[in-house]
């Protein structure tokens, strides 16, 4: 579905992307493990097509087609979701005026109006939000769980093929984490197809959604591949740990 | 019928061409005078304009019709498609001018009865000498400002309204001004009266077609509202980019009135308005609601005065200003809390949303509260489509124009609010035409 081949990335002259592989399967759900600073966040944000990131060489191919070069809203479309490591707000655009807008600029058709209504209603409460969110302007005011919250809600409405989530469990408590990732596999439920990347710090938000390949990133790159287990042996050892550091080639 | 240039020999033809009397053929020539010693304005944006190129007078020579199938049939359609005959029905009244000349003027049976005045400026000044003379230039007077001296000398057309004590209007009245011709100066006059116990909803739409050489809009309006009275007085200009719309509106307000001025920038090369509200009696209150949208090669200078008298007077100026592809859309407003006016309050709220880096949005900002016993505040805020808002909004599918439009109307939401429904329609159709 999606795969990432050898990807340079630089910003401001600054390489943070160096020689970037990343394979993922219909249907598989990764993550990605690593220091601070290595480049995950940068990684979603490129996936995204955006423009302060400056792609060096490589390619990013999504269902068979190379993304590189497309528009940011096109990229969405074609059915990639980021949940943001931190989402910003917008003053004055309201909730429900920005899913709706975002909802039809996928179908030909605009969305009714009640069918809108009945939907958004029925995420909010899976959520625990307040109904009168709806009507807020997006995260204008909302708290760090909140907002990540309401990226969980607007990927639930837009029905992505790929979902990257970037640190969700950073900001959520115990127990607004095990609320959103039961909504997260209730979707994946009902879209076997959908494939997901999770990024974390934590093994926590793994225990919930449990992935199939825990990938380890240092300095830009891809340097070990393994499966559940790794994510825990990572926190155990951290990344300094000579012996994961040590297994690069495996990976190779 | 085309008079071109400005001079006494002129003034005298558009007087004579109106077959005025006496006493507004002198108003005119003394305001010529008042003109020429007067200076351009100090402030604001660079005007540039030949005086002696204008056309100051241009009309059909069909005269003042209540029926649209007796004006010329070109007009006619031009009027439909504009849609202005359509609107009619959502009005009480309705007056057009075209170039210089007010050419339909209709309103519901029911006003008649009801001994409401609607009708053109000249008409006033000839049925209705005494309650012209009682008001006309007494709010604005011809030593005001040079273009209201200019207007004062060469002024044509323009609606005139009177509302009886203890009458209220159902439906808004609506004036609408269109210049056709290049070069073109269209110097309307109006002037309303709301007599005590009333309450009017006026609305005036502008346009213009786009020519290469400029044309000038200097129109005065002047308002009185009376004891317990309201006046709402809505605009949308949408002159083409050629014009020069330097108008001067002024409201009197009496004892427990209430004027409010809803205003909409949206064309024009130059704009510089201020619509302002004299507090004088006790308790009256003032608000002045400006949107003004700028974008390439044009200059929206706008904002409010409210000069407070009366005690217990209270006023409010909103202003949001859009500054986009190179444009400049300035606040300057003046708010004057005199000495008399204790136990009053004043706010002023702007915000400007600059889209691009080319694009400027200042304030000039005045205010003087000259008693300690009323209170005045201010608050201004700048903010910028950032490419993170932009990129986030684009992330979840929605492209750049459409989210850039969505940041504009949520700016704009407090302004919407305050437009009656069928008045936001046409604002919001207009915002969407630009972006
Ligand atoms: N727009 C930018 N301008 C300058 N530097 C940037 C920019 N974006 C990212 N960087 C730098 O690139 C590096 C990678 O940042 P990134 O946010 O991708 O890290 P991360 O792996 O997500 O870290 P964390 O675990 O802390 O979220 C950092 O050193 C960061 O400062
Ligand atoms: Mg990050």
């Amino acid at each position: 579905m999606l795969s990432i081949k050898k990807l340079f990335v630089k910003v401001k002259d600054k390489n943070i992307l160096n020689d970037f592989n990343l394979d993922i399967k219909e249907g598989e759900i990764h993550a990605i493990m690593g220091p601070n600073g290595t480049g995950k966040s940068t990684l979603s944000k490129v996936i995204l097509g955006n423009k302060n990131y400056e792609v060096v060489s490589g390619d990013i191919i999504f269902k068979k087609e190379s993304i590189l070069g497309l528009k940011t809203d096109e990229i969405a479309r074609k059915g990639i979701f980021v949940a943001f490591q931190n989402p910003i707000s917008i003053e004055g655009v309201q909730n429900s005026e920005f899913l709706k807008t975002a909802i039809n600029e996928r179908r030909e058709n605009a969305i009714g109006l009640f069918e809108f209504v009945k939907e958004i209603k029925e995420k909010v409460k899976e959520l625990d939000f307040s109904e009168e969110m709806i009507h807020r302007a997006v995260n204008v005011g909302a708290s760090g769980g909140e907002r990540k919250k309401n990226e969980v809600l607007q990927l639930s409405l837009l029905e992505p093929e790929f979902i990257i989530l970037d640190e969700l469990d950073s900001g959520l408590d115990i127990d607004s984490l095990k609320k959103v990732c039961e909504a997260i596999n209730k979707y994946l439920e009902s879209h076997k197809k959908t494939s997901v990347l999770i990024i974390t710090h934590y093994p926590r938000i793994l225990e919930y959604i449990k992935p199939q390949f825990v990938h380890m990133m240092v300095c830009g790159k891809i340097v070990k591949t393994g499966d559940y287990n790794l994510a825990f042996e990572i926190e155990k050892s951290g990344y300094s740990d000579t012996s994961v550091m040590g297994s690069e080639k495996e990976n190779e | 019928m085309e008079i071109v240039g400005l001079n006494e020999n002129n003034i005298r033809k558009i007087s004579k061409t109106k077959h005025e009397e006496q006493w507004v053929l002198d108003f005119r020539l003394k305001s010529y005078e008042m003109f020429k010693k007067l200076n351009m304005p100090d402030f604001g944006p660079k005007i540039d304009l030949d005086f002696d190129k204008v056309i100051y007078y241009k009309s059909l020579e069909k005269g003042l019709n209540s029926n649209w199938d007796k004006i010329d049939n070109n007009i006619k359609c031009e009027f439909a498609s504009l849609g202005v005959i359509d609107s009619e029905k959502y009005m009480d009244g309705i007056g057009v001018q075209y170039e210089s000349e007010v050419i339909y003027h209709n309103m519901i049976e029911e006003l008649v009865e009801k001994k409401v005045i609607f009708t053109s400026i000249e008409m006033a000044m000839k049925q209705y000498p005494d309650l012209v003379k009682k008001y006309f230039s007494k709010i604005v007077s011809n030593s005001d400002n040079k273009l209201a001296a200019l207007n004062s000398a060469v002024f044509s057309g323009g609606s005139f309204i009177y509302i009886p004590p203890n009458t209220t209007l159902d439906r808004p009245l609506q004036s609408y001004f269109r210049i056709n011709s290049r070069g073109m100066g269209q110097f309307e006059r109006t002037l309303i009266i709301v007599d005590d116990n009333s309450h009017l909803h006026y609305v005036e739409g502008c346009t213009a077609p786009t020519y290469s050489d400029s044309s000038l809009h200097a129109a005065v309006v002047e308002i009185y509202v009376g004891k317990n009275s309201t006046c709402r007085y809505s605009t949308v200009q949408n002159w083409a980019p050629n014009v020069y719309n330097l108008v001067t509106k002024r409201a009197l307000v009496d004892e427990n009135g209430t004027m409010e001025w809803i205003d909409g920038n949206i064309g024009s090369k130059v704009t510089m308005k201020y619509p302002a509200c004299i507090l004088k009696g006790d308790n009256s209150t003032g608000t002045c609601i400006t949107i003004s949208v700028a974008t390439h090669e044009q200059n929206q200078d706008s904002g409010a005065r409210m000069i407070h008298i009366g005690k217990n007077t209270s006023s409010t100026i909103i202003s949001k200003s859009i500054a986009r592809l190179g444009g400049n859309a300035t606040y300057r407003g003046k708010v004057d809390i005199k000495e008399s006016a204790i136990n009053s309050k004043s706010i002023v709220k702007c915000d400007s949303l600059i889209l691009d880096k080319d694009s400027k949005s200042d304030a000039y900002p005045t205010n003087v509260c000259r008693t300690s016993k009323s209170n005045l505040e201010h608050e201004a805020t700048v903010s910028r489509i950032n490419e993170d808002n932009l990129f986030y909004m684009m992330s979840r599918g929605i492209d750049e124009e459409k989210a850039t439009e969505l940041i504009i109307l949520g700016f704009i939401e407090k302004f919407r609010e305050e437009l009656p429904m069928e008045y936001a329609v046409e604002l919001n159709q207009l915002l969407k035409r630009m972006l």
